[in-house]
């Protein structure tokens, strides 16, 4: 009699919800950002359908401030993978000429992200969209469902959520609603990381340490990613070996000296680490609870 | 700072193993096994702050989260600037100003035993429905008793629930012993005022653990306040208690939930296994199809399997091409699931609005979303004595023991059996939300018994014979709107024609049929289904049927129309303003409700839903009731005259 392992269960479960959406909702996507817990929940899927390829379409919402290395990484995958991917960019703001050195991380994260994700919804009238989100990684995320529900206006309602039991989903909606689903709600990092050594899962070579150049800001290691990057006084970009534990917006992610060069390097790094992954990101901390709000507001 | 209770020597051990080897400290993580739990007890045990501490403890806090605690601890903390564990776990900004938890969290962590998944359930009695959500996926759940208090209601409710979902071990955790002076009576007291009370319970174990959140005592290490304890600390017990079930001996289980077909060459059932194993060459049974093959290979992306075990996802083809759909069970063919549309079952009511028997709500089990209603509440289940109550409906956080009628077939097994097979939440049918969760017990027999007599003089013949299209025309409205008098005009105007016609009034028949009734909302429905079922009698008999009720609910006249055939329900929305209704009052009933001497009196203090969408909707404030009643007729006319 076989016991199935830790892995093996959450690998299961993402596999059910993935097809619970398939089978039910009438136009899934799955939002894509290219970063590892997309990279699992991809891979989790291609493994949900085989050997039919994915019943929905990727998306990412494009907010024109990513690492060039990630949509290299995203253009390759996708080629190598014979994958349906939409990639939405919010036009509006990127006529206003809205980025993070101009407008500050909020208004910028708010215009090209959670807008960018609204406009993109609403284009498409997807009813259902999967995201990465583990509940591990944030206090308001530990509380949220696999299955939930968005209101036309795309709102989050934490004191109204649908009680969820055993593995029945309710994802029945009204015309112009929608559910966000997390199959990786029950993953932690360590899990992820796992995974990915596991079953040999390709990532952006930013979550390996190599020498970059970087200039220190605001306690922030912030890589000079292009010449989009504006220059305080007094600041010269040095090569350092670094890596980054997340991946956003360059300017918005804080890189970590590093040497873990490989996959198990970088699963040392972190077991030993005394820091949390969000840490590195200069969203969250706008206030104490700013990531419920930006859920709220409509903020993956 | 607090200090930590973590063994120092194995986190050193540990860190060593991870820098040294790598490869073998992942081989070890991925062979932990595996405990989801669950913490419940009233509100102010000191759930969070335990949920905190083992975090804590298990050296799950990050420097930056620690950072942030200590801040919070000092601005907002209960613990006069001590670190407050509970602030790390109660993570919505609504919690945190009002220092309760509201919603269930759910929490991770690691020993060098086992991987935990923990979740945090609210205290609050309005809350019960997040709490019964975090024990259904629950095998251990950790009850917290507050030592100064002992056993209150959300004890024994929360007992109760956890152990109705199937929850077979029970840790007791008596918190606060600190704060009486950590003293082995009041311990003691407290168990055995639980065992009395668990007896009337299931539970396959029952562990006493004394301890303190706050303080650290019994939570990772023994407590040096209480030598006269000698068992393991709770996180010692958590991580040992076997939670194995003989999952070798169940029968194969796997509801269909995608049906797999790239191209023409492949055809395959994917879904996860619900229970016990499958192997190639099996022979399988398909339900309720009765249909039977054998696996001719288990897919998956990493290659075919010699077999599969419950909680694995996989894609199974067979030897010969059966119909099988979403829905469908592929089963054991020896030891099959049963089929059935009405079973018995234990419900937990989730919803402000009460359950009403006899109206429509939708079914979900675990691969299929039925229509149906509840047919009977036995009993409910008065949570402090465990003894069984009457009554008519089931309110908010509310147990009940219900007969169950569905639309349409399910394949099920009773849930203490198999749970994915015996489970499903009921959803309303207009709002979309989750109002109620269940268990089955049993099937009941009269389902399979009881078929519908097949006669050879049917709906048809009778109708051709009276040269008329049998049809009910529902006139709603509220009270003294003119749905009688319109109603009697319209059929005048149709007996004149030739037609065969009867007219249900909503007076006259609460006079007879209904005379048991009364107004409340569970009658109201109930009134509504009645009249629902004579009126398809009468259809059948081939009549053109008038009723005039006030039918304040969408939802039980969507439950007429749904018993009726195509084209057979034409709803007539009698729409007059409730001040021209009132100016009215024939019978005087607005006047006797204004004094207060008629309760549930719609318009007043019970609600009218207009429909949405009426066939045939009249505005009576311009327009006559003779006018009202050719309008009706000419719209009619001609497809049914």
């Amino acid at each position: 009699m076989t016991i199935l392992t830790h892995l093996q269960r959450l690998e299961a479960e993402s596999i059910h919800i993935m097809r619970e959406v398939a089978a039910t909702c009438d136009n899934p996507v799955m939002l894509y950002s290219i970063g590892k817990d997309s990279s699992v929940m991809l891979h989790l899927a291609m493994k949900a359908f085989h050997p039919s390829n994915l019943p929905f379409p990727l998306m990412h919402v494009d907010t024109t401030w990513k690492f060039r290395e990630m949509i290299d990484f995203r253009e390759r995958f996708v080629a190598d993978n014979n994958l349906n991917l939409i990639t939405h960019i919010n036009q509006d703001g990127v006529a206003q000429g809205i980025g993070p050195f101009s407008h500050g991380s909020a208004v910028h994260t708010d215009v090209m992200k959670t807008q960018g994700l609204k406009q993109a919804l609403d284009k498409y009238g997807f009813d259902a969209a999967f995201g990465g989100a583990r509940r591990d990684e944030e206090k308001s995320r530990a509380k949220e469902r696999i299955f939930s529900f968005r209101s036309a206006q795309h709102r989050w309602d934490p004191k109204n959520q649908r009680p969820e039991l055993w593995n029945l989903y309710n994802n029945r909606i009204q015309k112009g609603e929608s559910m966000r689903v997390f199959p990786l709600s029950n993953w932690t990092e360590l899990d992820i990381w796992q995974y990915i050594h596991l079953e040999n899962i390709p990532i952006v070579p930013l979550y390996l340490a190599k020498e970059r150049p970087v200039v220190e800001r605001d306690g922030m290691l912030v890589m000079v990613d292009d010449d989009r990057l504006p220059l305080r006084d007094g600041e010269v970009p040095e090569m350092k070996m670094v890596r980054f534990r997340t991946l956003g917006c360059y300017p918005l992610t804080g890189a970590v000296e590093s040497t873990a060069t490989t996959l198990t390097e970088i699963i040392q790094e972190m077991l030993l680490t005394k820091t949390s992954e969000r840490q590195g990101r200069a969203i969250d901390k706008d206030s104490n609870a700013s990531m419920e709000q930006k859920k709220q507001e409509g903020y993956f | 700072m607090p200090k930590s209770h973590h063994d120092k020597s194995y986190e050193v051990q540990q860190s060593a193993q991870i820098t040294n080897d790598i490869d073998g400290y992942l081989k070890e993580q991925e062979q932990k096994s595996f405990l989801r739990f669950i913490t419940c007890g009233s509100v102010d045990d000191g759930k969070s702050t335990l949920i905190g501490r083992l975090l804590y403890d298990s050296k799950l806090i990050f420097e930056d989260q620690l950072a942030s605690l200590e801040s919070d601890s000092k601005k907002v903390g209960t613990q006069g600037g001590d670190i407050d564990f509970a602030l790390l776990v109660d993570g919505l900004a609504a919690e945190r100003e009002q220092g309760i938890t509201i919603d269930v969290a759910y929490r991770f962590f690691s020993t060098d035993k086992r991987k935990f998944i923990v979740a945090d359930t609210p205290g609050h009695e309005q809350y019960t429905r997040n709490m019964a959500t975090g024990a259904s996926s629950a095998d251990v759940a950790v009850i917290l008793i507050d030592a100064r208090k002992g056993i209150l209601t959300q004890t024994r409710r929360h007992s109760y629930i956890v152990n109705l979902l199937g929850i077979r071990h029970a840790v007791v955790a008596i918190n606060k012993m600190d704060l009486v002076d950590y003293a082995e009576d009041t311990f003691q007291k407290i168990a055995d005022d639980y065992r009395e009370f668990a007896k009337n319970l299931n539970f396959s174990s029952i562990t006493f653990v004394p301890m303190s959140a706050l303080k650290g005592d019994n939570i990772t290490e023994p407590s040096e306040q209480m030598s006269w304890y000698h068992g393991p600390a709770l996180l010692g017990l958590l991580e040992t208690i076997d939670i194995s079930r003989q999952v070798t001996d169940a029968a194969f289980r796997m509801p269909v939930q995608w049906v797999n077909r790239p191209n023409l060459d492949f055809r395959g059932f994917s879904g996860t296994i619900a229970a016990g194993i499958v192997k190639q060459g099996d022979k399988i049974i398909a339900l309720p199809s009765g249909k039977f093959s054998h696996v001719k290979s288990i897919v998956t992306s990493d290659g075919d399997l010699d077999f599969a075990v419950a909680d694995q996802a996989v894609t199974l083809t067979l030897e010969d091409e059966i119909d099988i759909s979403r829905g469908d069970v592929i089963a054991e063919f020896d030891r099959r699931p049963e089929t059935t549309d009405q079973f018995q079952a234990q419900i937990i009511w989730m919803h402000d609005q009460p359950m009403l028997p006899g109206r429509p709500y939708l079914f979900k089990t675990t691969n299929k979303t039925v229509s149906g209603e509840v047919m009977d509440l036995k009993y409910k289940v008065n949570v402090n004595s465990l003894e069984h109550e009457a009554g008519k409906t089931l309110g908010l956080n509310e147990v009940g023991l219900c007969t169950v009628n569905l639309d349409n077939v399910i394949v099920f097994d009773c849930y203490k059996d198999t749970p994915a097979l015996g489970s499903f939440i009921m959803i309303d049918k207009i709002s979309n939300v989750t109002v109620a969760a269940g268990m089955i017990d049993f099937g009941l027999r009269r389902a399979t018994n009881v078929h519908w007599q097949a006669v050879d003089v049917d709906k048809a013949t009778r109708a051709e014979q009276k040269r008329q299209k049998p049809v009910v025309l529902w006139f709603t409205g509220l009270s003294a709107s003119g749905k009688s008098t319109i109603a009697n005009l319209v059929e005048k105007k149709l007996h004149v024609l030739g037609k065969h016609t009867y007219l249900l009034d909503g007076d006259n028949v609460r006079h007879g049929l209904n005379k048991d009734l009364g107004f409340v909302d569970a009658d109201r429905v109930e009134n509504i289904r009645r009249v629902g079922e004579v009126s398809k009698l009468m259809v059948d008999a081939g009549l053109i049927v008038l009723t005039a009720f006030i039918s304040p609910f969408r939802a039980e006249r969507r439950m007429v129309h749904d018993m009726l055939g195509e084209n057979e329900f034409i709803e007539v929305f009698v729409d007059t303003p409730l001040t021209l209704c009132e100016q009215r009052d024939p019978k005087g009933l607005y006047k006797k409700a204004r004094r207060g001497e008629i309760k549930n009196f719609t318009g007043f203090d019970s609600p009218y839903e207009p429909p949405e969408r009426a066939d045939i909707h009249l505005h009576t404030a311009n327009m006559t009731a003779e006018e009202a009643a050719d309008a009706v007729i000419a719209k009619i006319e001609e497809s049914y005259l």
